[in-house]
């Protein structure tokens, strides 16, 4: 009995050994693979941080607004941050790849899937970065049109004009990123058409007297200075 | 219709103006038939695209309408072409075909006439023309005598900062109606300005600056009352496309020329320098400062990417003065101008969002200049315009300094 157990256990170390020094060169692998990894994805890291700066993308990130974003959250620039986010990409996609190198049933599966997802989270965050540019632009393009023309609240019309760009990028991003689609679409066409409707409401039943009102004093108001406020500029 | 070579070439770019075109025409007839009754000359009218009848109208103009009225013989035939060049009216291209037509026609001296101007005499066309026909002048540029407060986003901008710019005292840099020769014509029209951003918009103005960098022989005609047929008085952002747009994207490659100037000279002048008419004119002042004042306070992120922190924050002061006590310095004038001009390059943001930001800036400056001149004189008004242009010579280091900063 004895001699049993003893031969079970000795059998049970050798097993545990030939699995271990079976093991060890792929942990030695996985390791060498993410020191790799990290020397690579620094390099990239440092190249792709210098090309940003020489194509000034912090200044093109501040007339997106995405550097007031940032800053607000309390985050670095935009170039650090992209630099960072690559570098974090490119390092977690060699420990993967190592990971995968151990052979661990399952896990292989989910290491495909990210490398799968990787190309749509590229697009997405493109999205989302034009997206912001463009909301940028217009809400800009309404802020001073509005301005110039003496509407009143120009704010408000350049807030809603970005909102209304800003929600219907995140929606496209969301779709993009493959998360919750269904519950984005219904959320987005709530969204949108409760904002097109509230603004038919505003404008076409709550506000018809004052849009009345509005274009009344507006248009005798400039009856009245149309004698006395044309001087041309030129 | 073969037209062979002619000596003049009048171009008349048209849009939608059936109300004033024919007489226009007649009064182009009757300026060639008193002024060079000798000389090959062409009308030819480019137009852009009206819907009015205009192009039928010029052509159904016949010189023999001018004869009986004005006794004038031609003892050429003075050829008369209407040309469509586009759909839609188009500054830049309707130019472009005049110079082209010019330059196919072999030219000598040709004038561009506005159909916006009520009151154009027939001797406008000799005024223009025969610096270049008799006196080898390259460009004509007109004088127009004109209201103290009509044009002041000539008088407070443009005029002074060209004058400290390129160092030539040119009163109408930009002009709807200019004469010059067809050495220049030819040149300008090999110039990469037609396919740049500001899409021919104030491509007059880049034409005089492209004869002021080119050393081109210019001089300056008193024309006479300048009446637009229309008041333009709501059009500022186009006006400031126009001029202010051109001014600024014809400063970078214009550098070498104009970085080296230093101070201004006057320009041959025939006629009146300038006239300045005084009769009594109702202005809406509060508007003008209200508007201001909002702009101000309204685009204050985007003047953050335009202006320095100092000249906003004079700015936000002066915005928060009552009626009586603004006043908006030439001197804080002169340094936004320069500053947009200076971000205009860096493209600090879109370059249209830049000309646009600064109208309700424009404004404040337009009330100081009425305020500052509700009782003046024609020569006070002159003395405070001279003092603007002066400001502008005096602070033009600072621009050189915000330019090398960019690089």
């Amino acid at each position: 009995m004895r001699e049993m157990i003893i031969s079970e256990l000795s059998q049970a170390l050798h097993e545990i050994a030939r699995s271990f020094a079976h093991f060890l060169p792929r942990v030695i692998v996985m390791l060498i693979l993410a020191l790799v990894g990290w020397v690579f994805a620094s390099v990239v890291k440092v190249v792709l941080r210098s090309v940003l700066r020489l194509v000034k993308f912090d200044k093109l990130s501040e007339n997106a607004g995405a550097s007031q974003l940032l800053s607000k959250a309390a985050l670095p620039s935009a170039t650090e941050m992209l630099s960072r986010f690559v570098f974090w990409v490119a390092w977690l996609g060699f420990i993967l790849l190592g990971v995968s190198v151990l052979g661990i049933l399952g896990l292989q599966e989910q290491i495909a899937r990210f490398f799968l997802f990787l190309p749509r989270l590229f697009v997405a965050m493109l999205i989302m970065f034009f997206g912001l540019l463009a909301a940028s632009f217009f809400s800009r393009a309404a802020l001073l049109a509005a301005v110039n023309a003496n509407v009143p609240s120009p704010r408000v019309l350049s807030l809603a004009v970005r909102s209304i760009i800003i929600v219907f990028v995140l929606s496209v991003v969301f779709e993009e990123l493959g998360l919750a689609e269904q519950t984005m679409l219904v959320a987005f066409g709530i969204a949108f058409g409760a904002l097109m409707l509230g603004l038919a409401i505003a404008f076409g039943i709550g506000g018809r007297d004052l849009a009345q009102r509005f274009l009344e004093k507006r248009i005798v108001r400039e009856k009245k200075q149309g004698n006395e406020d044309e001087l041309s500029p030129l | 219709m073969n037209v062979g070579e002619v000596d003049i070439l009048v171009g008349l770019p048209t849009y939608n103006n059936a109300i004033t075109v024919g007489s226009i025409v007649h009064t182009i007839q009757s300026g060639i038939l008193r002024g060079f009754p000798r000389e090959r000359a062409a009308i030819i009218n480019v137009d852009g695209g009206s819907r009015d009848g205009t192009p039928e109208l010029v052509r159904g103009v016949s010189i023999d309408d001018v004869r009986p009225a004005s006794n004038l013989y031609a003892l050429r035939t003075l050829h008369s072409i209407s040309t469509k060049y586009a759909s839609s009216p188009a500054n830049g291209v309707a130019l472009r075909t005049i110079l082209a037509a010019a330059e196919l026609l072999r030219a000598k001296a040709c004038v561009v006439m506005s159909p916006e101007s009520a009151n154009i005499e027939a001797d406008w066309l000799s005024k223009l023309l025969r610096p270049i026909y008799h006196d080898n002048f390259d460009l004509v540029t007109p004088t127009y005598g004109r209201h103290k407060f009509e044009g002041l986003l000539i008088t407070n901008l443009l005029y002074p900062m060209t004058r400290a710019l390129y160092g030539l005292r040119i009163r109408e840099a930009y002009s709807p109606e200019f004469g010059f020769s067809g050495l220049l014509g030819t040149q300008f029209l090999g110039q990469n300005v037609w396919n740049d951003e500001t899409g021919g918009a104030g491509v007059e103005l880049r034409f005089t600056l492209a004869a002021i960098a080119g050393r081109y022989r210019i001089c300056q005609s008193f024309l006479g009352e300048k009446i637009h047929i229309e008041q333009r008085g709501a059009d500022l952002v186009p006006a400031l496309r126009q001029t202010v747009g051109a001014l600024f994207s014809a400063l970078e490659p214009d550098f070498p020329v104009w970085s080296i100037v230093a101070g201004s000279e006057p320009v041959p002048t025939t006629g009146a320098d300038q006239e300045v008419l005084l009769e009594p004119l109702r202005v809406n002042r509060k508007r003008l400062r209200e508007m201001f004042s909002t702009g101000v306070a309204e685009l204050e992120s985007v003047f953050h990417s335009i202006l320095s922190p100092s000249t906003l924050a004079e700015l936000q002061r002066i915005a928060r003065l009552g009626e009586e006590d603004f006043h908006y310095p030439a001197e804080l004038w002169v340094r936004t101008v320069y500053e947009f001009a200076a971000s205009y390059q860096k493209s600090v943001i879109s370059r249209d969002h830049i000309i646009q930001a600064l109208a309700p800036l424009f404004r404040g400056r337009a009330f100081t200049f009425l305020m500052e001149n509700r009782n003046a004189s024609a020569g006070d008004v002159e003395k405070n315009i001279e003092g603007l242009c002066l400001e502008f010579e005096r602070l033009k280091p600072y621009l050189l300094q915000l330019w090398k900063s960019r690089e």
